[in-house]
């Protein structure tokens, strides 16, 4: 069970019916998932949904007040949190920030910041760089240290559209290369999910998971990144029966109204997803809060999506 | 010139310089400035307890010290009130209550004065010995600390994923902390001991490339920052607690001053200063 290699299959870490409680209130609920080497999993849901106290609570910084989260042991983590101020006061160059949590050798620095594409800043401060480069740099110094498992929360915030898909292709690449599992957090979908195994689309609870359409790996897919129109392709389709309200009740396709979303409530029709074959049928009633990610029409997603990239 | 005295305030001065150095630097870093105020002014309530309950008076203002700490993690954990207001209200009731409870023991005679500002020009071989015990004892523990201190202090949630502890790296810092202000107490005061935290780590960030360079040159300039204030002291025949503080303020405004052609140095040539 201790085996270390790549060809290992056993998860590096699972959940199983999680939840995370703040102030009396459950952050998230019943989650269940795991990660196997190799496998790329992304969490995707509005703000406030749980994502990051998803992953949290799956590399051990929280501890769930509910249900179990197993980790492998000795599992090494690379992480990339979704918010990162250094202080002005602290003097940290882009070199010295890689071996904050461990030590490495200078090759390794090197190949990670050219991986990155940042090799020419390894002596800059890290004050001093742009917000795409931060990331960079960030990540950078989480492939470094050669983890089991990869964390990224938003890792492409504040890149620009060339270079996040230019980050995305790095990180299949070091999927690719290395065999370590991946879980990734985004709001944005449509990059996304050409290269992940496993969706999971969070809002307090998994509302829904499954894994991306073959279509979204084609050649074809890939060459209309670069174009708007890509966009309005929701190659991921899945539907929700149960609509968020914001008081934080559940209005479900039934008519009736919860406190929470359960799987087991008796209110859902059909839960669980049903794998790589294709997407996800589950009787449809969408609210305006769903935010899933995939395309609701022509007045959220798609201009949110829009004006993100026109940052 | 030099009297014995003023030999043995040198030596304990520039060791308690030679130890905060580094501390000051997280001090800085974690904007925790107030909160070692609060941990400096809790220790004159160490000292009353101390004459009150015939105690060692630096175990007694370690521990109250340490207290205070604790007591300040459990009511941020509690979050009714901010941690700003919080270390208002523990830092002026320890100094208060500290004072009522001297001005209660009517029987004992304290130089309130000499524990607030400091008697440097007082201490005995034993306190030389007791400031460079403890600081290379506090030395030792932030060398064995540094990647933990210096990860959680960048960001705690990275250093807690990559399995580097941060609430042990935080809850010895608190310790050490407490521990420097217990052997700072009699050479700079109460009132001073934060300064001598934080203006030399101040300072040094205008010359340093790194956390390691920072801590360092916080150590040297604090040292320097003894020795003239000392030096003054004696020239001036001012208080020697302030005249350190005062020495300490002149070297920070000088690099401020030369801030300018540091800058242009940096971007003519990064190397300089890169190393290390």
């Amino acid at each position: 069970m201790l085996q270390t290699n790549a060809g290992n299959l056993s998860p590096l870490v699972s959940l199983a019916g999680m939840g995370v409680r703040r102030q009396g209130r459950w952050l998230v609920r019943d989650v269940d998932f795991s990660i196997a080497p190799g496998e790329i999993v992304t969490l995707i849901g509005p703000n406030g949904s749980g994502k990051s106290t998803t992953a949290k609570a799956a590399i051990g910084v929280f501890r769930p007040d509910e249900g179990r989260v197993e980790r492998r042991a000795g599992l090494r983590v690379g992480y990339v949190p979704q918010k990162l101020a250094i202080d002005w006061t602290m003097p940290l160059t882009v070199e010295r920030l890689m071996t904050l949590t461990g030590p490495l050798k200078g090759a390794e620095t090197e190949a990670a910041l050219a991986a990155t594409g940042i090799a020419h800043l390894a002596r800059a401060e890290v004050q001093h760089l742009s917000g795409g480069e931060f990331q960079r740099a960030l990540l950078a110094r989480a492939i470094a240290r050669k983890p089991d498992l990869l964390v990224l929360d938003e890792p492409v915030q504040g890149v620009d559209f060339s270079g996040e898909i230019a980050l995305y292709d790095l990180i299949k690449t070091i999927r690719n290369r290395t065999g370590c599992g991946i879980l990734l957090i985004s709001h944005d979908l449509h990059v996304v999910m050409a290269e992940t195994d496993t969706v999971i689309c969070l809002n307090g609870h998994v509302c829904c998971r499954g894994t991306p359409e073959t279509v979204s790996r084609s050649e074809e897919y890939r060459q209309l990144f670069g174009v708007r129109a890509s966009e309005t392709l929701a190659f991921y389709s899945h539907h929700h029966d149960h609509t968020h309200l914001p008081d934080g009740r559940v209005l479900h396709a039934d008519g009736s109204i919860t406190d929470s979303c359960r799987p087991d409530d008796g209110h859902h029709e059909q839960v669980l997803p049903n794998g790589r074959a294709g997407p996800m049928r589950i009787v449809h009633a969408h609210g305006p809060d769903c935010a899933c990610g995939h395309d609701h029409g022509p007045a959220e997603g798609s201009e949110a999506a829009e004006a993100r990239r026109d940052v | 010139m030099f009297d014995d005295f003023f030999i043995r305030a040198l030596a304990a001065g520039i060791g308690l310089a030679l130890t905060v150095g580094p501390l000051g630097c997280f001090v800085v870093w974690r904007r925790m400035a107030y909160f070692g105020d609060t941990m400096a002014h809790s220790a004159l309530l160490g000292v009353a307890l101390s004459l009150l309950m015939e105690l060692n008076l630096t175990l007694s203002v370690f521990a109250v010290a340490t207290a205070v700490s604790l007591l300040l993690l459990l009511l941020q954990k509690r979050g009714t009130l901010s941690t700003d207001a919080l270390l208002g209200i523990l830092s002026h009731a320890t100094l208060a209550v500290g004072l009522v409870i001297v001005s209660f023991m009517t029987w004992v005679r304290i130089d309130l004065v000499g524990f607030l500002f400091g008697d440097i020009l007082a201490v005995s071989l034993a306190d030389v010995q007791l400031v460079w015990g403890g600081g290379i004892l506090v030395l030792f523990a932030v060398i064995r600390l540094w990647r933990p201190l210096v990860a959680s202090t960048v960001n705690p949630e990275l250093a807690a994923a990559e399995g580097l502890e941060p609430e042990k790296a935080r809850l010895a810092f608190m310790l050490l902390m407490a521990l420097v202000i217990a052997i700072a107490m009699k050479i700079v005061g109460i009132l001073l001991i934060t300064s001598l935290l934080i203006i030399p780590a101040a300072t040094a960030r205008r010359f340093a490339r790194s956390p390691e360079t920072m801590a360092t040159a916080a150590s040297v300039i604090g040292a320097l920052a003894v020795a003239g204030g000392l030096f003054g002291s004696l020239k001036f025949d001012t208080p020697s607690g302030p005249s350190i503080v005062v020495a300490a303020l002149a070297l920070f405004i000088a690099s401020l001053v030369s801030k300018a052609g540091t800058r242009v140095a940096d971007q003519s040539g990064t190397s300089q200063g890169g190393r290390a």
